[in-house]
């Protein structure tokens, strides 16, 4: 059980969230899946810190973006696989 | 890890338990303040709660005031009550619903004898009421008398991945043992409000949580000048890694677990349909919200955050759960449960959780939480709408 660079929640989701303190440009992430227990690999394009998203896979205007299994917001502006995924490039749907 | 079925509280006359044993100075309306503060401060072991309001308000806003007010009066963790109000009139209402627990509780008006008479006869009662408390024992008392509130803030993400399922551990443990429970924060079920709706243990407890949670809504469109950014999710929440209001609302809705909830509260109103976890309609702004849970008899809230929000409340002791390492790393004084190694997977989530019942008990049982050693003691009442 090592440690992992990102937790996803749930099969279904498009992003996983980075749990040490900063992913670096081009790193080969290691990604544990809460849900099944199994482990995958995901580039980070970006530095990004603790706490924000990273994309499991490429994702463009409109799509929706998946956490918890649950819709959580839809995509502003195109995102590829293993970007920052923030307010830059996501909002709402609701308000 | 065996559950300890007991806790030692405070006994009350009317068959509750408190944590805490307090006796409090309570100002009827904001002019009455400084003469609370300055019983409060004449007579050691009682504390003034000072707030903002309690004039010319009406309807429904005076009845969250009054019920604000008498049930923070009548908490568990307050062993008596001394109320100062500029009329006498609603000092006596509220005297007198406190004393239906059978705790003392004598009340003062300021009309017709200014501040200073005021303080010193108020002064006296409270010398009495602090000297007999001071007296009073902490008891074997079952963990059922525990009224658990929980409210989370500063969120980021690391609560809905760690922190709030810590807290949902916890309430899937202790729910079968008894124990009262409450969530709020309507405007922050946003996103997964039908998700939410579908955990109510009966169709009236979801059709009035759909209700309780439209009318918010509806509320905050009819308000709002923009999308709420840095309102919902805050600007500390966007740091934090949070982007939408949605993506909070389903990390918020993972601390009850897998529970379902038995009804739905108006503000600061107390429970009656017995043991179990109850939705309460409140703010998502913290001490606004822990405020109402203890006025509505919550007597130990959890309080998980991701950026660190430092609140604390009077009467009811605030525990703090993190699982975001640079807060236990940067403001290690306003933590009281670590479980950051839910993150690097050092520890799971039923360990969390028996740490996180670990360190509740403590605190019922008399170990102060970071926040009342520091002297958090965030009082804020919930105001519905202009006065009159």
């Amino acid at each position: 059980m090592s440690q992992p660079d990102l937790i996803i929640h749930d099969e279904k989701d498009n992003v996983g969230v980075v749990v040490i303190e900063t992913t670096k440009k081009g790193q080969n992430c290691s990604a544990w899946i809460m849900e099944n227990d199994k482990t995958v690999k995901v580039p980070s394009t970006n530095d990004v810190p603790l706490g924000h998203k990273i994309a499991l896979k490429d994702l463009k205007v409109g799509d929706t973006i998946f956490k918890y299994g649950h819709d959580i917001g839809k995509v502003v502006k195109e995102i590829k696989k293993g970007e920052h995924v923030h307010v830059h490039n996501v909002k709402t749907k609701k308000w | 890890m065996e559950i300890p079925k007991s806790f030692l509280g405070y006994k009350r006359e009317n068959g509750r338990a408190g944590t805490r044993n307090h006796v409090i100075i309570l100002p009827v309306d904001d002019i009455s303040n400084a003469c609370a503060e300055a019983v409060a401060n004449n007579i050691k072991g009682t504390i003034a709660l000072p707030h903002s309001y309690g004039r010319l308000q009406f309807g429904a806003d005076l009845e969250l005031h009054f019920r604000t007010m008498i049930g923070t009066g009548k908490n568990p963790n307050v062993a008596a009550v001394i109320v100062i109000g500029i009329e006498p009139k609603w000092t006596k209402k509220i005297v007198d619903a406190v004393a239906a627990t059978g705790k003392p509780v004598e009340g003062f008006h300021i009309e017709r004898s200014g501040d200073i008479e005021t303080i010193m006869k108020a002064s006296k009662k409270a010398q009495e009421f602090s000297m007999w408390a001071s007296e009073k024992q902490r008891e074997e008392c079952p963990l059922s008398d525990l009224w658990i509130s929980v409210k989370c803030g500063e969120s980021d993400t690391t609560s809905g991945l760690a922190a709030n399922p810590t807290v949902g551990n916890l309430m899937d443990k202790l729910e079968p043992l008894g124990v009262h429970l409450c969530f709020g924060e309507t405007s922050e079920l946003t996103g997964a409000e039908q998700v939410c709706a579908k955990r109510g243990a009966t169709p009236e407890a979801q059709k009035k949580f759909m209700k309780t949670w439209n009318d918010y809504n509806e509320f905050i469109l009819k308000e709002a000048t923009d999308d709420l950014s840095e309102s919902q999710p805050t600007a500390g929440n966007i740091a934090g890694g949070l982007t939408t209001i949605e993506e909070k609302a389903f990390g918020n809705f993972q601390k009850i677990g897998t529970r379902k909830f038995i009804d739905v509260l108006e503000p600061a109103e107390e429970p009656k349909k017995g043991k179990g976890l109850y939705f309460m309609d409140t703010s998502s702004a913290a001490a606004e919200c822990v405020t109402l849970q203890a006025a509505a008899g919550f007597n130990i809230h959890l309080f998980p955050t991701g950026q660190g929000n430092i609140i604390g409340n009077p009467i009811e002791p605030v525990i703090k759960l993190t699982a975001n390492p640079l807060t236990v790393k940067t403001m290690k004084e306003h933590i009281d449960c670590d479980v950051s190694k839910l993150l690097s997977r050092e520890m799971n989530m039923s360990q969390a959780g028996d740490e996180l019942i670990k360190s509740m008990l403590r605190v019922a049982n008399g170990r102060l939480t970071c926040a009342e050693a520091l002297g958090h003691k965030e009082f804020v009442m919930t105001k519905l709408y202009r006065s009159a």
